[in-house]
């Protein structure tokens, strides 16, 4: 019994964190953007900017009819933002808030978000073969071009942390960079892990399908790429996925290059409750900076995309894990 | 082999700057302003709403004429020898009543060329622009003193008038006619 309400409260930490954080972002998202363009944004709803406009969004799309498709596929339709979602809040499991918590203490953590956050790529392209509409179906294949073809560069990066650290436990990994600002894995090996990094970093970018590489959504060309025909609480859930992949990009960055939840001033202000707070700001930040490309950067052409994969990041990724292989050994 | 990592560089570089540019104008005062609280002032010549001073309107419709699309309808009536309608406050004196002085403003095109016209200048732009309706006819702005039944009145009263006028004048040289005729009763009544 006290294992199952542990359980039941493990899980539901990750999932309220997922929607308060994606009601927050909501609203940065959209005053980032209109400050950027020199605009005020929303100023009304609640008082100070607009903070309420998120959750009325929210409350709008739940009030919504779902509509589907005459002949699209119906079940496959269905299951499709809730495949997109559930893959984005079970990596959740992996990620150590804090010194203290974490939802699944796996010795295989790294393996498990990577394999798990593939799973996306399943919901993508049942949603786009499911609406049987010819802008979700291009949307939906770009995009499982575009993830498929940028895990590779992930994984390696990846690896080349976890060959440094020599575990794939997230809570050990964070626990290796104990100690101060350089401790931090993104100054060890200089510059290969900083290189690791700006890798991670730019293929994350694809896997979340944000701008630069947002050529699956491409609302200038395809509508809305593969949720064109998804109305309602449908659609909030692949909207709620897109953000919470973000963070779970930001924090794995984070995790993995920056620390986690370590202070970076060594014992001065760490502990588990200033853990959260390191993590979770580290996290925002790599989000803000996220958000700050998507207004900076146009988007990527199709073969473009491809070449930034194959023929800059993948090279450059296994040279970078030979080097820092071969340091680690000689070491 | 050189051009492509000085492609890399160049494309982390330019990240960069775009990246500086744009948080720099995180911080710009926005170039907006919030519209139905703060409005801009508008130029001293702006074109807008119509209105028409009534009060000095002398019914020329020298207005209706200049106007290319026809939005602007008046009808007149004119005054009766004993009524003084006074002087506008450009000192002409006023000889019609305008019964009817409507402007259709959802024809209006704004070119302000009935403005020009006016000897009294009393049709000219303000600077209202929100005066959207829901109902298309409310746009047909009524700007005489008159209602329907009252201008119906005036022009009645005035065909009245001119009838008894010809009766006058029909009056008149049988009148004459009696002076030397004074044996006629007939031709009294």
């Amino acid at each position: 019994m006290a294992e199952l309400l542990n359980m039941l409260v493990a899980s539901v930490i990750p999932l309220l964190f997922i929607l308060v954080y994606a009601i927050v972002i909501l609203w940065t998202e959209i005053k980032v953007a209109s400050h950027v363009q020199d605009r005020l944004g929303y100023m009304y709803t609640g008082g100070f900017h607009g903070w309420a406009q998120p959750i009325a969004d929210l409350l709008k799309l739940l009030s919504k009819e779902h509509i589907t498709p005459a002949n699209s596929d119906k079940i496959l339709f269905i299951l499709a933002p809730v495949i997109v979602f559930a893959a984005s809040y079970a990596a959740y499991a992996a990620l150590p808030f804090t010194s203290t918590f974490i939802a699944a203490n796996l010795n295989v953590g790294v393996f498990y978000i990577i394999a798990i956050t593939s799973f996306v790529v399943i919901g993508i392209l049942m949603a786009g073969w499911s609406s049987n509409n010819k802008y979700s179906l291009l949307g939906a294949m770009r995009s499982v071009a575009q993830i498929v073809s940028y895990e590779i560069p992930t994984a390696l990066s990846i690896l080349t942390v976890v060959i440094v650290v020599g575990t794939l436990n997230l809570q050990e990994v964070c626990e290796a960079q104990k100690g101060g600002l350089f401790n931090w894995n993104i100054f060890k090996y200089p510059p290969f892990m900083f290189i690791a990094f700006l890798i991670y970093f730019v293929a994350s970018l694809a896997e979340v399908n944000r701008t630069p590489f947002d050529i699956p959504e491409a609302e200038s060309e395809l509508v809305a790429g593969y949720h064109t025909e998804y109305t309602g609480m449908k659609f909030a859930m692949f909207y709620l996925a897109e953000y919470a992949n973000m963070f779970l990009v930001s924090g794995i960055a984070a995790i993995l290059f920056f620390g986690g939840w370590n202070s970076p001033f060594g014992e001065f202000m760490s502990g588990p409750a200033w853990g959260v707070f390191w993590f979770v700001s580290k996290g925002l930040f790599f989000v803000f900076l996220q958000i700050m490309l998507r207004w900076t950067l146009p988007r990527l052409r199709v073969d473009q995309l491809m070449y930034v994969s194959w023929k800059v990041l993948t090279p450059i990724s296994f040279v970078n894990i030979m080097i820092v292989g071969l340091w680690a050994i000689l070491k | 082999m050189k051009e492509y990592f000085k492609n890399i560089f160049v494309a982390l570089w330019t990240i960069l700057v775009g990246l500086r540019l744009t948080f720099k104008h995180l911080f710009v005062r926005a170039v907006t302003i919030q519209y139905p609280d703060v409005k801009l002032k508008l130029p001293e010549r702006a074109r807008n709403r119509l209105y028409v001073n009534i009060d000095d309107c002398i019914g020329c419709r020298q207005c209706e004429m200049a106007c290319p699309v026809d939005c602007i309808t008046i009808e007149t009536v004119k005054a009766l020898p004993n009524e003084d309608l006074g002087v506008t406050s450009t000192g002409n004196k006023k000889r019609l009543w305008v019964t009817k002085f409507d402007i259709d403003i959802s024809k209006c095109c704004y070119c302000g060329l009935c403005v020009y016209p006016c000897p009294t200048e009393c049709i000219y732009m303000t600077d209202v622009y929100e005066f959207s309706e829901y109902n298309r006819h409310n746009l047909i702005y009524h700007f005489s003193n008159f209602t329907p039944e009252e201008a119906e009145l005036k022009k009645k009263q005035v065909e009245q008038f001119e009838i008894e006028q010809k009766m006058k004048k029909a009056v008149k040289p049988a009148e004459q006619v009696t002076v030397s005729n004074p044996g006629n009763p007939e031709e009294k009544s």
